[in-house]
């Protein structure tokens, strides 16, 4: 695995949905290596630590990569008010991402509020062969759909609370997909622990190949210090794997819930 | 170019820098950065006989100024310490101090006796983790707890014998001679401070362990005095962390009485901290005409 460390200028910022800022950040040398997955490591100024936050775009023709995140706390409010034009410092790309196989003839791909940024390389691989499920709490968090739409993906949209798409959860949709088409080639998945669990109970009692990106706190971001454990069962042994090198992509049949 | 070599027990170091144990892993990660060969040393992932899966996570927390964790020695074991990791460090042209923990003493000795037949250049024994039940701090709270286990490996190896002490005690000096007294040939200190941090939406404590160990810059000032006492109280170097995150940090941490220095939570913020602090090292020298870093071990001035 290959990864850089330095500032890099922000060409773009904007603010999204409530709490929700949309930044593109001009890094050729990390766009150049960046896969759909993988995440950045962001020092907010003055933190000791860095902060995770996917990567929701990758353009290696004008050598920019896309952050799109919530602010969450200290860190990400720090991050947020940086602005065009100013240095932002970062080590990336971190993790494995996605396995991308070329021979599946659709593909779901499913988000869940600030998991959603992660589908968008996604979609714009896989095009009109993706159905993009996003769900979110209500209206004023809804991010991305358009870009969606413009990706090819067919673009699905519930919240919680019906206030924008189809009232209720992600997992409803995939079931009614299922029902009405069969099973996806692969689906993939990120958001809140619950939603992918279920999406993996799902995909897993229907034998579909599902990988789920997970989130845990994180240190180094590289794998020496092992903070950000999670549990996984490979080759039939239990083990603390680590969400940062090991991830933060896995199938989900090898995540233990 | 000032002369940043220093010499701990006979083990000449090129420069007094060397990532602590715990955030460097066995120097895999940090090698995409940079080449290991342009640190003085490596303190490796502290290894116990067995392996051990560590705790479970939240493992790691932000605090002001610093951080607390709660790994709880995720480790593979000595045996595939010694066949995979040891081999491909000791190629790297640095100094290689393998960190050891273990729930007794007799696990301890076992661990250094088969370093023993090993080319690791030094030990470094840890009884002051205080993420494990029975992981060291059980031997390195007490003056007799700490010499006995010392006097114990002790035995067991001629390799260079550091202990690595524990902040969370009523006088670390005590501790220190105590070691000493037992064949110690150097001491590292502080190991990270017993502290918590509870979510006040869920009130749940952030780490899943409720409690952890604090470093980072917060930590610096008790660092600096523990390292400044324990430098007056023993004659067996002092190698000083805590808060350590720049070439100013490191030079007055050496001053305070270490003859080199752990970097920890530093690399977290600034993954080449260590290599910028040993450049910053450098200019200070340069800048006070100062030829050898050696001159500045032990040199402040106390009122």
């Amino acid at each position: 695995m290959k990864y850089k460390q330095g500032k890099y200028q922000i060409i773009s910022k904007t603010a999204i949905a409530r709490d929700m800022f949309s930044m593109e950040i001009l890094c050729p040398e990390i766009t150049e290596i960046a896969a759909p997955g993988q995440f950045v490591h962001i020092l907010p100024a003055g933190k000791t630590l860095r902060r995770p936050i996917s990567i929701c775009d990758i353009d290696k023709v004008k050598g920019t990569l896309r952050i799109v995140f919530a602010v969450k706390g200290d860190g990400t409010e720090i991050i947020a008010q940086l602005n065009r034009g100013e240095l932002i410092d970062m080590l990336a790309p971190l993790g494995r991402g996605f396995k991308t196989p070329e021979d599946v003839k659709n593909v779901v791909l499913i988000g869940g509020g600030i998991g959603t940024p992660p589908m968008l390389p996604l979609a714009k691989l896989y095009g009109s062969k993706a159905v993009a499920i996003s769900g979110f709490r209500s209206t004023d968090m809804v991010i991305l759909q358009s870009d969606f739409e413009a990706a090819g993906a067919e673009t699905i949209l519930c919240t919680d609370d019906g206030s924008a798409g189809i009232k209720g959860f992600v997992t409803d949709v995939l079931k009614n997909i299922m029902a009405e088409r069969g099973n996806p080639d692969m689906i993939c998945a990120c958001g809140p622990t619950p939603m992918l669990k279920a999406v993996s109970e799902i995909a897993n009692s229907n034998n579909i190949f599902c990988q789920v990106s997970l989130e845990e706190r994180m240190g180094c971001g590289i794998g020496a210090c092992l903070v950000c454990a999670c549990k996984i069962n490979r080759n039939d042994q239990e083990h603390f794997a680590h969400v940062c090198q090991d991830g933060p992509v896995f199938n989900s049949k090898e995540v233990i819930w | 170019m000032a002369d940043l070599s220093v010499n701990i027990a006979g083990v000449e170091f090129k420069n007094p820098v060397i990532p602590a144990s715990g955030v460097f892993g066995y120097g895999r990660e940090y090698e995409q950065l940079f080449p290991l060969s342009k640190l003085g040393g490596i303190a490796t992932k502290g290894t116990t006989i067995t392996k051990r899966n560590g705790n479970l996570p939240p493992r790691i927390a932000e605090t002001p100024s610093g951080m607390l964790n709660s790994v709880g020695l995720q480790n593979p074991g000595i045996d595939k310490f010694l066949s995979y990791e040891l081999p491909n460090l000791l190629k790297k042209d640095t100094v290689i101090i393998a960190n050891i923990a273990g729930s007794t003493a007799g696990e301890c000795v076992e661990i250094a006796q088969k370093l023993d037949k090993t080319d690791v250049h030094m030990i470094e024994l840890n009884i002051s983790c205080p993420n494990v039940k029975e992981g060291g701090l059980a031997f390195g709270a007490t003056c007799e707890g700490a010499a006995g286990i010392t006097a114990q490996v002790r035995k067991a190896t001629k390799k260079p014998l550091i202990v690595k002490l524990s902040p969370n005690v009523t006088s670390i000096t005590e501790i220190a001679k105590s070691v000493e007294a037992e064949g110690a040939d150097a001491v590292s200190l502080i190991n990270t401070l017993l502290g918590m941090r509870i979510d006040i939406n869920t009130r749940r404590p952030i780490l899943h362990n409720n409690m952890g160990g604090l470093s980072g810059p917060a930590v610096f000032p008790v660092a600096v005095r523990m390292v400044w006492q324990t430098a007056n109280a023993v004659k067996i170097p002092v190698i000083g962390m805590g808060g350590i995150s720049t070439g100013k940090d490191a030079i007055e941490m050496m001053m305070a009485g270490a003859s080199a220095v752990q970097v920890g939570a530093a690399m977290f913020t600034n993954p080449y901290a260590a290599i910028d602090i040993i450049n910053e090292i450098n200019e200070f020298l340069d800048d006070n005409n100062i030829s050898s870093v050696k001159e500045i071990i032990g040199s402040v001035k106390p009122w």
